[in-house]
């Protein structure tokens, strides 16, 4: 089978409506099948990283501990936008630790998330073959 | 569709999967197990277990690829391997143990 790079770009906070999970369940459905995926996030899509999440009030599953299996499907180019953690008054260290286990360095564990600017993002959408707003 | 098991009925959906998580026990596993002509031994229930811990941390059922890796490194070498699966399972691994787990269906399952 042919492989794509794929990238998902998440723009909108976690629970509030269906695009999160959904994005989060086509992103497993296209590393199943061996596609080279990326994650963006971007404006309010950076709270979906968030630790600590806790959905009991809302009555809705909390599909946040999902997001730390995306290392073991081989998911590990998540780049999170500087801006836009900036202007939400956050910082790497509000955003759970997302891991992979590299298996060219002896499995040496290590970390997928990628606070990048807004124009390095640019440079990383352009060499994608398709991608998918959410 | 539902299972009727000591006198209580658990609800299942048009291919059998437990529709309430919560519901699960050991018995309805070998009850669904009995249903498919299976029976279930120490090898089995290694992997069930494993599936219902890996969901209990990720939320999630994992694809075929992930659980066949994952095992490899919880239960050693050999058991890591499709063929070993797909011995203790022969309905795909991931699909029948999540299953018998009481999971529903693996997210990417082909």
């Amino acid at each position: 089978m042919a492989t794509k790079k794929f990238l998902y770009i998440n723009r909108k906070a976690p629970h509030g409506s269906i695009y999160a999970q959904e994005s989060l369940e086509v992103v497993l459905i296209a590393a199943a099948f061996e596609q080279d995926v990326s994650l963006a996030f971007v404006d309010d899509g950076v709270y979906q990283l968030m630790q600590n999440q806790d959905t009991a009030a809302l009555g809705s599953k909390n599909f946040s501990p999902t997001y730390r299996a995306l290392g073991d499907y081989e998911v590990n180019k998540i780049y999170v936008e500087q801006e836009s953690l900036e202007l939400r008054g956050l910082a790497k260290d509000d955003l759970m630790p997302l891991v992979y286990e590299d298996e060219d360095d002896d499995w040496a564990e290590k970390d997928s998330i990628h606070v990048v600017s807004s124009a390095e993002l640019a440079e990383i959408i352009e060499q994608q073959d398709v991608i998918l707003n959410f | 569709m539902a299972i009727e098991l000591g006198g209580k009925t658990y609800e299942t959906d048009e291919e059998g999967y437990l529709v309430n998580l919560a519901d699960w026990n050991d018995e309805l596993a070998n009850e669904m197990a009995k249903a498919d002509g299976a029976t279930l031994d120490e090898n089995h229930w290694e992997v069930i277990t494993f599936l219902r811990d890996y969901y209990e941390e990720y939320q999630i059922a994992p694809a075929v690829r992930v659980l066949t890796k994952a095992i490899g490194k919880k239960l050693g070498k050999d058991k890591g391997t499709s063929k070993y699966l797909y011995e203790l399972f022969p309905y795909g691994p991931a699909k029948q143990a999540c299953k018998y787990a009481g999971l529903p269906k693996p997210t990417g399952c082909v």
